[in-house]
């Protein structure tokens, strides 16, 4: 019978076991990812946030936290247009990331 | 003992005023409680934004003002002010000093992290404070820190905290965090490190570019949360709880060593004396200033001038700074009851 609650396994982070084999592989190859600070340009501007939950600062925020699967959905609306990197301050490099991030996700 | 000058604390601020009001031709005397001067920084390693030795910041103030003038390990007794306007000081050495101005330069504490029992300092091993990890880049021996695979800070310990009393923001712990956190990846290069903020003030000239250095070259990450809890684990390790607001979720990391960044808080051993002064004092403790815009540094008493941290948290160049304005409406405010 469905009761209408479940638990959720991501209500908590435990950064003790994550699991961000690809967080680290991406920063690895691309250091960008490291230097996000947060301010969210990135989600404000995305012609995709419009229609389709998604949304770039919290997607690599998930990332860095192994949710990959919840990151995924979060970049599956991307058209790839770069308007992100355009208002990005720190200069991110933001479709490379999502490019190397959907390579490295479809690999595993 | 006839002086212009008496000022009371021997840190930065203290030792930049007393060199300008020399070379100006007053007769100064600088006294300082403990036993050297040098204030806080005598305690610290390096310096932010560059890496500069406190040390040789230390010896460039001291040395530019002449040793007979100060005076260590001496404390005030009690200040009164005559009919003629002359302020006389008692001094604990039993000396009396009349001096026609009083410089307030006696600086800030840092605040005790034992207050926030949560954070668990004193409690844990584990937990140290900024002002420990000085001393362990210094080599004093006081703490050991045995190779470290997971390392926190914490910001804003005992700043912006209007429960433990202090609401202000002390400003330079930020990124000393991120000074302190590259410093610490130089010694463990395979530590994690993890820095907890409300938000990250990198206001000044270079700040910026050390917080990027930190994020880009040295992989240090930053997770927007305040610690609301650290508990210690079975194995001698501290349990810290926080939200990652970022993501709206409760976050835990158990780490080896968890570094508290304890902020300024006003120096509450003068109040006494700042009350029998009549000194104004601000709701945050530290002195309030009539104007604090054009006249830095004039008290609300005629004669009396601050200068330094005593009117509230600031960076070393900003202390030197404001020491030497503050010197400089002394030089004004002599020369105005001279003649």
């Amino acid at each position: 019978m469905e009761f209408g609650f479940q638990l959720y396994k991501e209500q908590k982070i435990d950064l003790d076991i994550v699991q961000n084999s690809i967080f680290k592989e991406i920063s690895h190859s691309q250091p960008d990812i490291l230097k996000c600070i947060g301010c969210g340009c990135c989600t404000a501007t995305c012609t995709g946030s419009k229609f389709t939950p998604t949304e770039f600062r919290k997607a690599i925020l998930l990332l860095e936290r192994g949710l990959n699967d919840k990151a995924y959905d979060l970049l599956k609306g991307c058209m790839l247009c770069g308007k992100c990197s355009l208002v990005c301050p720190r200069g991110i490099n933001t479709r490379d990331i999502i490019l190397r991030f959907k390579k490295l996700y479809n690999q595993n | 003992m006839k002086i212009d000058v008496l000022i009371i604390g021997g840190g930065p601020a203290g030792l930049k005023s007393a060199s300008l009001l020399e070379s100006l031709g007053y007769k100064i005397l600088l006294i300082e409680k403990e036993s050297t001067v040098g204030g806080h920084i005598k305690y610290w390693d390096r310096l932010f934004p560059d890496s500069t030795q406190a040390k040789e910041i230390v010896g460039n103030l001291i040395k530019d003002v002449s040793q007979s003038a100060i005076l260590t390990d001496t404390s005030v007794e009690s200040i009164a002010k005559q009919q003629d306007g002359i302020y006389n000081t008692k001094l604990s050495s039993g000396a009396t000093v009349l001096s026609s101005t009083i410089l307030l330069t006696t600086g800030f504490s840092l605040f005790p992290a034992e207050k926030k029992e949560e954070y668990g300092y004193g409690i844990y091993d584990g937990v140290i404070t900024n002002a420990l990890l000085e001393s362990f880049f210094k080599k004093e021996g006081k703490i050991t820190i045995d190779n470290p695979s997971k390392i926190g800070f914490v910001h804003c310990v005992g700043s912006r905290d209007e429960k433990a009393g202090n609401k202000q923001c002390s400003k330079v712990c930020c990124v000393t965090a991120v000074k302190q956190a590259i410093e610490l990846k130089e010694i463990f290069p395979k530590a994690e490190i993890y820095c907890f903020y409300m938000d990250l003030r990198m206001f000044g000239r270079g700040y910026e570019d050390i917080y990027l250095k930190a994020q880009a070259e040295y992989g240090i990450r930053f997770i927007r949360g305040r610690v609301s809890e650290v508990e210690g684990s079975v194995n001698g390790k501290v349990i810290v709880k926080a939200e990652d607001t970022l993501s709206s979720k409760p976050i835990k990391i158990t780490l080896d060593l968890l570094v508290l960044m304890c902020g300024m808080i006003a120096n509450k051993s003068n109040d006494k004396l700042m009350e029998s002064l009549s000194i104004k004092m601000g709701d945050d403790g530290f002195i309030h200033l009539e104007n604090p815009i054009t006249d830095i540094g004039k008290t609300n008493i005629q004669g009396i001038f601050a200068a330094g941290s005593i009117l509230g948290p600031k960076t070393l160049p900003d202390v030197i700074g404001e020491s030497s304005t503050v010197a400089f409406a002394i030089d004004k405010y002599l020369k105005n009851i001279n003649n």
